[in-house]
């Protein structure tokens, strides 16, 4: 078979010949406008020529093998050496971890070495002799194809799946069932959010939670121009759905003079100037707070959407398709900030059937 | 001289001599007692409003209006507390050449230390506000960097980035980059809310919050700060990182495909 793979012609021995051959073809005449020019001649390199030239080649190919050599055991002495915490200043780089650069150095090293003197050495010391390999047909030769084809018949005989009904049936059956595993683990795609998405943790008579300081907020407690972000009272975060919670429930409260209010709603859902506003955007979901205290303009870092605080909220730049819910809040009865029930609509990005 | 040393026997002398010893007790006490010493200090006090004050007439007046009212080209410093001016005019923002501008940027402090206290006594005297922070509640000697950290992504990288690079806001505002600036001025900053930043007063995040968040900026930010990996390309994220492997990190593997594939030197030159 081999002798088939590669056809005799092709082999080293006939090479130079072949070039011969087809600088012969290379000439395109008038039927044949676009004849093969076949390959160039060879052109030995100075190497090929010149064993001084090969010798110093070699020599820096062992060269830079050493020092792939010598880089790895320097990797090794500085993994040995070196202090993780020591740090060092390396001009363009700034102040950085000193085992960490001896070991990148070392082994990016030991590995440019090796690959360079792999190059180095086939580049100019094996062969270069270009040798072109004709395709041959694909199809298998027709002995090849009745062989296969008589052995597949004389086991489909010896099986016997034909005459055994039973193991036939049964096999169908259970190669059909199989692939229904699989179609049972879509089911972790869902269920549906059903309403998960239209509600968050916050409820009437919940308090609002200062999250640097862990603590109930009073009114007096918020200054015009502060920013200070809140959870819902009893969501703590070592709770197992905290994230989940948080995700929705994130709140932002700011203080404005009411007379800045400009959209009625808002002012009736304040106390006293402060206002409480989802801090989710609504696009696709940012967290976003980049609050502009003398503008009360909310940006979202993500898509540059811009919100209105003094006005509703309203979306006054950006892709944003809705205000940021506001949530209704006054004073419990020990005289701390409360929510008077969940946000009115949905909070964070639109979704299919929002509405 | 000598008509007084011949009355010396006078009947009236010793009585003379009594009311000299009574005022000079009197004067003496006046002088040393504590009460006059809390007289002199309001004596420093009120002097140091009225330095401030003249500063204020020739450096300030002109946008914020005498006494501090403010005008249509700088808002009203009534309230604003001497933190406020320790910070404005410590780190050169204030005074401001224009209020024209998006935004007032920190530059070279054209003020001395004293004077800023001067002119920080005169508006802090003008209505109660923040006051200055010693060195005790801002210093970060001892404070908690990791709770400093959670403090800073939750109330501050949303503008400062999470390293306090800074960021872009709205119509050419900016957050600005927190590396080098004094843990006073940041102190101050963060309890007056310069310009558009929100003010987090000690109600929001207490002293010892602001203590944590300093802590952690000088541990992630500082001048001596060790990057494990070095070349931190700005601390922007993946966005600078991705643009350097696109640029240098390809670059680099094509300069040495075309390297590998290039011709070798021919023995004749063809």
């Amino acid at each position: 078979m081999s002798s088939q793979d590669i056809p005799e012609e092709k082999l080293p021995a006939e090479r130079d010949q072949e070039h011969g051959a087809h600088e012969a073809l290379a000439v395109a005449d008038e039927e044949n406008p676009f004849a093969d020019p076949g390959l160039p001649p060879h052109e030995h390199r100075r190497q090929d020529v010149d064993e001084k030239a090969a010798r110093h080649s070699e020599r820096t190919v062992a060269l830079l093998f050493t020092l792939s050599m010598l880089a790895t055991v320097g990797f090794i002495a500085s993994y040995v050496a070196i202090s993780p915490d020591k740090s060092i200043y390396v001009f363009p780089l700034g102040h950085l971890s000193a085992l960490n650069f001896a070991l990148g150095l070392t082994l990016g090293v030991a590995l440019f070495a090796i690959g360079a003197g792999a190059v180095h050495w086939a580049r100019t010391l094996m062969s270069d002799v270009e040798i072109a390999d004709e395709r041959h047909p694909i199809e298998a030769p027709p002995e090849t194809r009745s062989k296969v084809l008589a052995d597949f018949k004389q086991g489909a005989k010896e099986s016997a799946l034909g005459r055994r009904k039973l193991i036939r049936n049964t096999m169908f059956g259970a190669l059909t069932l199989v692939p229904l595993s699989g179609l049972m683990l879509l089911r972790d795609l869902g269920p549906l959010p059903h309403t998960k998405l239209r509600h968050t943790a916050w409820a009437k008579g919940k308090l609002l939670v200062n999250m640097n300081t862990n603590e109930p907020i009073r009114p007096s407690d918020v200054a015009v121009g502060s920013l200070t972000f809140a959870k819902p009272e009893g969501l703590e975060e070592h709770d197992e759905e905290f994230q989940t919670e948080i995700a929705k429930a994130a709140l932002m409260i700011v203080r404005l003079q009411p007379e800045n209010i400009k959209d009625k709603q808002e002012l009736d859902w304040s106390h006293e100037g402060i206002v409480a506003y989802s801090k989710i955007c609504t696009h696709v979901g940012c967290p976003i707070s980049l609050y502009e205290q003398q503008t009360h303009h909310v940006l979202c870092p993500c898509h540059q959407s811009t919100f209105d605080l003094s006005d509703g909220a309203r979306v006054i730049f950006g892709p944003a398709g809705h205000p940021l819910p506001q949530l209704r809040i006054g004073v419990s009865e020990d005289g701390y900030l409360e929510a008077l029930g969940d946000f009115a609509e949905p909070v964070g990005p639109a979704f299919w059937e929002r509405g | 001289m000598k008509k007084l040393s011949e009355r010396r026997r006078h009947p009236l002398a010793a009585l003379v001599v009594l009311l000299f010893a009574l005022a000079a007790t009197g004067g003496l006490y006046t002088a040393f007692a504590p009460a006059d010493k809390a007289q002199a200090d309001s004596t420093a006090q009120s002097l140091a409003i009225e330095e401030g004050k003249k500063l204020y007439e020739v450096g300030c007046a002109s946008c914020h209006g005498t006494g501090g009212k403010g005008s249509s080209d700088g808002p009203s410093l009534v309230g604003v507390g001497a933190a406020a001016v320790d910070f404005q005019v410590g780190t050169g923002r204030m005074p401001a050449s224009t209020s024209q501008q998006a935004q007032v940027e920190k530059k070279k402090n054209i003020y001395s230390q004293a004077q800023i206290d001067q002119l920080a006594a005169y508006i802090a005297s003008l209505g109660a506000g923040p006051a200055k922070p010693t060195k005790d509640e801002y210093s970060p000697e001892g404070a908690d960097v990791a709770k400093g950290g959670e403090l800073f992504r939750t109330n501050c990288s949303q503008c400062h980035n999470f390293t306090g690079k800074g960021g872009a806001l709205t119509n050419g505002k900016f957050a600005p980059s927190l590396e080098g600036v004094a843990p006073k001025h940041i102190y101050e900053a963060m309890q007056t809310g310069p310009q558009n930043m929100p003010s987090f007063p000690d109600t929001t995040l207490t002293s010892k919050n602001k203590q944590d968040i300093i802590a952690y900026l000088k541990a992630v930010d500082g001048d001596e700060t060790t990057n494990p990996g070095g070349l931190e390309l700005g601390g922007l994220g993946p966005v600078s990182e991705g643009l350097f492997a696109w640029i240098f990190g390809l670059g680099a593997l094509i300069a040495v495909a075309i390297w590998v594939a290039a011709r070798t030197a021919k023995a004749k030159k063809s």
